[in-house]
């Protein structure tokens, strides 16, 4: 009861005029920024600290403006996945798998329109979650340490040959280059280069957005070039320009299954949204992939990931605001911008500013349905982009591509790297390679990799460590649960394909 | 057709959107932060650019560029090049960069660039958590003298870093002989150390106080010694190293440099301008609420007080076998 008094106060803060403008301009500009490749949520909120700032606005108005850019581009970044399987932004990355195949099956309004409904349901599950049980779900996630998030890694790695279906082993290999990638740079455990070639621009390693734009948006751009030598490429024929609400509804529990895994991975500190969209990805195939639509354009695998990656943004809030703990680079820069509007986040943040609280709560119930509003009528818009002739359209890729990477900071250097990506992207994709597990392994790598090496730092070297606890037992045996019910299965389609063939022979 | 020329110009004006977006109005003056957005360095150039538009002791906007890389190696690498006698180019520093410089990682050393003035300082903590056995430094201190690797101490730099080093002062001043043998766990953050602390993960947090003060407030953790000369403002309660007996102090201090190249005259300039800024009540105001203490160091004096903390960076670094 205390708690929706609380949110009645925020809701009288988040609708007064100057703070229903800035959430209607968040949402506007986050969908932007989240949909063109490169740009992403992070730059959108640094941009925006300085125009808060010198508006002069109070801490209150300057989170909503800027949590509803954040929520923004996690909606907006699908649409790019979804029509021309470029991921706008790291957690949209899994959209491409069924999102971008539905589209070419003509689906593409019905793909819009479930990532949209979807990332309203992760997004508003999160945000009920933050305002009921935020401190308590804080708590709980400090009892996860080193071990327990490697523990994680490992489940996560366990299950990454299930995403692209095509050949198994060309999976791994697509995984094993996106870790060594993530060994690249300063060892942050002891300070040493590695694999840095005496660059300093090196150093920090591979940033994973360069390495997503370039593999996805310059190799496709590549790609492009090598056909129209062949041929002269069309546009992809879009079946109806307005979605269907029964293909919606049958998502359902695609879309409740997705949160749910996304907002607990949310609210680890440790993991965070890529993770969050991988694992509801897969827990998703695992549970419904009965007839292996999964990977050719199925709705569910629309469906989950989108969830998962809203709900997992919309968790990260609960540890950045009742623990100062950013758990994304974006959390990161709301978490800078806090702290120099004189907010102190930490355990004492819900007694001694319940109005910033409840008012941001308020402000991302309402922007929640703004961005559903506001992005349902623009399926029609969207989907009419997938008439424009690829010649056309690739310029103006190219261009936004390079402006956004060039942005993020200010170094030729990271132009040079995403066009490096660009021809590795091209290769692998001649070669039938997923790139996606490839991004994974980068994304994922370097955190699996830090976490074990604290863990060791920890217990000084004794391995024992990694089973010492219940969490990491658990997590242990859901993974090895998980290989022998893949391995089972496999089997099984093995036999039963013999079958048929000697009752066909 | 209408579609088509719809679409166009909606990418056209996106794009328009994207470009001014990223491209705000240039000014003359410009920091850069050798970071990501959100860090101590951001703040620095982001507060004191404002603060310097608001006195109006520059024209126009302070342009605040992020380059990070190396640990700040990549902006030293690109000024010591390109801009060593651009004299409207200002680029924030800390005690975490100088320590990178003494320990050999960045590709130019301490004397390429003039280095302007502090104007205030985190203060380093030893912190343990609140049902920690451990109730005193001293108590802490023989702890490790006992046995040195049976504490396990985390801290948000990596080993050599500046969070470590300053334990192993204190531990080096308590008279344990074995630093080498004391666990240091990094994490990303000192409030990641803290909430794994509190999850029982790690014994004692060596950072900077002002990310962390939240969870002194609450009560969650129990500082055991602040690393300052004088008790801190806001915590008269936490006891110094110092008046334990414990002769260490470990600020991270927050300030500027500019190009090795710049006249006198400008270098003159800038000091001159810092000095008013940090007399200034914006500043003060500022640094107090983010957790620094306002100091003031400038000019020659601060040249001087570099050089010098290089120095005992240098040697400390070579005692723990962190460069040879």
């Amino acid at each position: 009861m205390e708690t929706l008094s609380l949110l009645g106060q925020g809701f009288v803060i988040a609708l007064s005029p100057l703070n229903i403008g800035l959430l209607l301009m968040g949402c506007f500009v986050g969908t932007l920024l989240g949909a063109l490749p490169g740009l992403g949520p992070v730059n959108g909120v640094a941009v925006l600290i300085p125009l808060t700032f010198a508006f002069g606005f109070d801490p209150t108005s300057s989170m909503i403006l800027l949590c509803a850019v954040y929520f923004g581009c996690m909606y907006g970044g699908r649409i790019s996945s979804i029509l021309l399987n470029i991921p706008g932004d790291e957690p949209a990355i899994m959209t491409t798998l069924d999102g971008y195949p539905m589209a070419v099956q003509g689906q593409a309004a019905n793909a819009l329109a479930i990532s949209g409904v979807a990332s309203f349901i992760g997004a508003t599950i999160a945000v009920i979650g933050l305002s009921l049980f935020a401190p308590i779900l804080a708590r709980a996630a400090i009892h996860f340490g080193p071990a327990d998030y490697f523990a994680l890694y490992i489940l996560a790695f366990a299950t990454i040959g299930g995403i692209a279906g095509v050949d198994p082993r060309k999976t791994l290999l697509s995984a094993m280059i996106g870790l060594v990638l993530a060994t690249v740079g300063l060892d942050p455990i002891s300070g040493v280069p590695r694999y840095t070639f005496d660059s300093f621009h090196l150093y920090d390693g591979v940033e994973p957005i360069v390495a997503l734009v370039g593999l996805f948006a310059i190799s496709e751009i590549l790609m492009l070039l090598e056909k129209t030598l062949k041929d002269r490429p069309k546009a992809i024929p879009v079946g109806s320009w307005l979605p269907q609400w029964g293909a919606i509804w049958r998502t359902r529990w695609a879309m409740l299954r997705g949160s749910g895994v996304g907002f607990v991975a949310g609210v680890l500190p440790g993991a965070g949204a890529s993770l969050g969209s991988f694992m509801a990805y897969v827990a998703e195939k695992q549970t419904s992939n009965k007839k292996g639509t999964f990977g050719k354009g199925d709705p569910r695998g629309v469906a989950a990931p989108e969830a998962g990656n809203n709900a997992a943004s919309g968790g990260a809030l609960i540890p950045m605001l009742s623990l100062g703990v950013p758990g994304s680079g974006t959390t990161a820069v709301l978490l800078a911008m806090l702290v120099s509007l004189n907010v102190q986040p930490g355990p004492l943040l819900f007694e001694r500013q319940p109005d910033l609280v409840w008012g941001l709560v308020a402000s991302l119930y309402m922007a929640n349905i703004t961005l559903l509003i506001l992005n349902l009528p623009m399926i029609g818009i969207f989907t009419r982009l997938m008439m424009t002739p690829t010649w056309a359209l690739m310029p103006i890729v190219a261009a936004v591509t390079f402006v956004g990477v060039y942005s993020i900071s200010n170094s030729v250097f990271d132009l040079e790297m995403m066009v490096f990506f660009g021809v590795l992207g091209y290769l692998l994709r001649k070669l039938d390679v997923s790139l996606v597990p490839l991004v994974l392994g980068l994304l994922l790598g370097g955190d699996m990799e830090r976490n074990l090496r604290r863990a060791m730092s920890i217990s000084d070297g004794d391995w024992s460590i990694l089973i010492a606890s219940p969490i990491s037992i658990g997590l242990y045996i859901l993974t090895a649960g998980f290989l022998a019910l893949s391995v089972w299965l496999a089997v099984r389609d093995h036999r039963q394909s013999q079958a048929d063939r000697l009752t066909e022979g | 057709m209408i579609f088509r020329m719809m679409t166009t110009a909606k990418i056209g004006a996106a794009m328009a959107t994207a470009m001014t977006l990223t491209a705000l109005p240039a000014s003359a003056t410009e920091c850069i932060a050798p970071s990501n957005p959100g860090g101590g360095w951001d703040f620095t150039c982001r507060t004191i650019g404002r603060i310097l538009t608001e006195l109006d002791l520059v024209d126009g906007n302070v342009q605040v560029t992020n380059m990070p890389g190396g640990v700040g190696a990549v902006t030293f690498a690109m000024v010591a090049s390109e801009r060593p006698d651009d004299a409207e180019l200002i680029v924030a520093t800390s005690t975490v960069g100088i320590t990178q410089i003494a320990q050999g990682r960045y590709p130019a050393p301490l004397d390429s660039m003039r280095y302007l003035a502090m104007l205030g300082a985190d203060v380093g903590v030893i912190a343990v958590d609140d049902d920690s056995p451990i109730q005193s430094l001293e108590e802490l201190n023989a702890a490790m003298l006992e046995d040195a690797s049976a504490i396990v101490t985390a801290g948000s730099s990596g080993a050599g870093g500046w969070d470590h080093i300053r334990l192993l002062m204190v531990a080096d001043a308590a008279g344990v002989d074995d630093l080498g043998a004391i666990r240091w766990v990094q994490f990303d953050g000192g409030t990641d150390a803290v909430t794994q602390m509190m999850g029982g993960q790690i014994d004692v947090v060596s950072t900077d106080l002002g990310e962390i003060a939240g969870f002194v407030e609450s009560g969650d953790i129990r500082v055991l010694a602040a690393l300052s000369d004088d008790p801190i403002p806001a915590f008269p309660d936490i006891p110094t190293a110092i008046s334990q007996g414990i002769d260490v102090t470990g600020y991270n201090w927050r300030g500027l440099y500019t190009g090795g190249d710049v006249t006198d005259a400008e270098y003159a300039a800038w000091v001159e301008k810092l000095e008013t800024l940090y007399n200034s009540e914006a500043w003060q105001t500022a640094a107090t609420q983010s957790g620094l203490v306002p100091i003031w160091r400038g000019g020659e004096a601060f040249e001087a007080f570099v050089r010098e903390q290089a120095d005992v960076m240098e040697e400390i670094s070579r005692d723990i076998g962190v460069i040879e």
